[in-house]
């Protein structure tokens, strides 16, 4: 039985618009699940704030949803794509986009989760507070939307562009690693990036007095937990823009597909034991204004080495594009 | 097209590499984070002892790091030695 190629693209761009929907629910879920947990707590705990609770918690969960509605966009454009004329790349570059933004989804969504919880329970502890855990929630929860966002540009742009004119081997290769490289490393940043935010929210309501400074390492802390799911934009950029020459081998296409595997999956620790450090920096901010210095130095220290590992991957990686 | 025998080892350790780095570098990434993260509390108890705390996290943490080398060696053997 023979199957024409339109047949095969629309397989994958059903097959991508079922896992990016799939894995994009997991994320929000869990974070909007949380979030409405700890803001059962918070009204159990001060039942007279339930109003700001429940407004916060709303507007926290809003933001959680985002990522999974990124992914609903992208499974929703596959699923209602123009096949007639589809050609071979299309079938790599549909699983791509669609595996790129449902992996994606899954670290911001829980991520986000997590400040919106603590802004909740804060609000319970202190009233007076809750413009400014308002703002800090809405400011640590934009941050740990990017790693989605990126993933959401990726997608796009491979959606979007005519790979029809590059030879068909090794570019689907170099297809399926961008959308991994972007997907994966978006995981660990949007999960660390939530936990840095949690205890931010949680210590302005403890120590009203240290708001701006836990807000500040927050934000320096944050900075860095993402810095492993810009490397994972990097490398997908540069598999998805540079040209390869075209090899019936098999080789070529396997060292593009592991370079994307291997940023991806290498981002996901480094992203996450950042915002493990960034976390207790925060945490301890607000209980102990004065070692401020101590505090940023030795997070930046800790952040910094965890990073190694995320820039050994990295280095395996641009050598598996550039130099084999 | 018929693959060579020659070619799916050479594809093989591509992958292999980029695989042994990329899973290999998640336990010390996440690791050395826990390890900086009970650094900050205890400076945040105790901001005295601040230098002594740091010294001890750098040593914890190049012991963890210690894996996530072993992978990049293994990566580079099978990037450049063995195919």
């Amino acid at each position: 039985m023979e199957i024409d190629i339109q047949t095969w693209a629309k397989v994958a761009a059903y097959t991508g618009a079922g896992i990016a929907m799939g894995c994009g629910a997991v994320g929000a879920a869990i974070g909007e699940g949380y979030t409405a947990a700890q803001a059962n707590f918070a009204i159990s705990r001060n039942p007279e704030a339930s109003g700001d609770i429940f407004k916060s918690m709303l507007v926290g969960q809003a933001i959680a949803e985002s990522a999974s509605i990124f992914a609903l966009v992208i499974a929703m454009i596959l699923l209602f794509s123009n096949f007639s004329g589809a050609t071979t790349i299309a079938i790599s570059t549909f699983l791509a986009a669609g595996l790129c933004m449902g992996l994606g989804a899954i670290g911001s969504g829980v991520g986000s989760g997590f400040p919106a919880g603590a802004a909740c329970v804060g609000m319970a502890r202190q009233p007076a507070m809750s413009g400014r855990l308002t703002t800090n929630m809405l400011i640590g929860s934009a941050v740990c939307q990017t790693p989605a966002i990126f993933a959401l540009v990726t997608s796009f742009i491979l959606l979007f562009t005519n790979f029809s004119d590059r030879p068909l081997s090794p570019t689907w290769a170099a297809i399926i690693g961008a959308g991994l490289a972007s997907g994966l490393g978006a995981v660990g940043s949007g999960l660390g990036g939530g936990l840095v935010a949690e205890t931010s929210c949680e210590g302005s309501a403890r120590h009203p007095d240290t708001a701006p400074a836990s807000t500040n390492l927050m934000l320096l802390g944050q900075a860095v937990t993402q810095t492993t799911a810009i490397y994972g934009l990097l490398i997908s950029f540069i598999l998805m823009f540079k040209q390869f020459p075209a090899s019936d081998s098999l080789a070529p296409a396997m060292a593009l597909l592991s370079a994307g595997l291997c940023m991806g999956i290498g981002a996901i620790g480094p992203g996450i034991g950042e915002g493990f450090t960034a976390r207790s920096a925060v945490q301890y901010i607000s209980r102990n204004p004065r070692a401020v210095a101590e505090l940023t130095r030795t997070m930046l220290v800790g952040q910094a080495v965890a990073e190694s590992t995320g820039i050994y991957a990295l280095v395996i990686s641009l050598v598996l594009i550039f130099v084999i | 097209m018929a693959i060579e025998g020659a070619e799916i080892i050479k594809a093989a350790s591509f992958l292999g590499a980029g695989l042994a780095m990329g899973l290999g570098a998640i336990g010390p990434g996440i690791g050395e984070g826990m390890a900086a993260a009970k650094a900050c509390e205890a400076i945040g108890k105790n901001p005295n002892e601040a230098g002594l705390l740091t010294r001890t996290m750098l040593v914890g943490q190049a012991v963890s790091e210690s894996t996530g080398i072993y992978s990049l060696v293994i990566a580079l053997l099978l990037l450049f030695v063995v195919s």
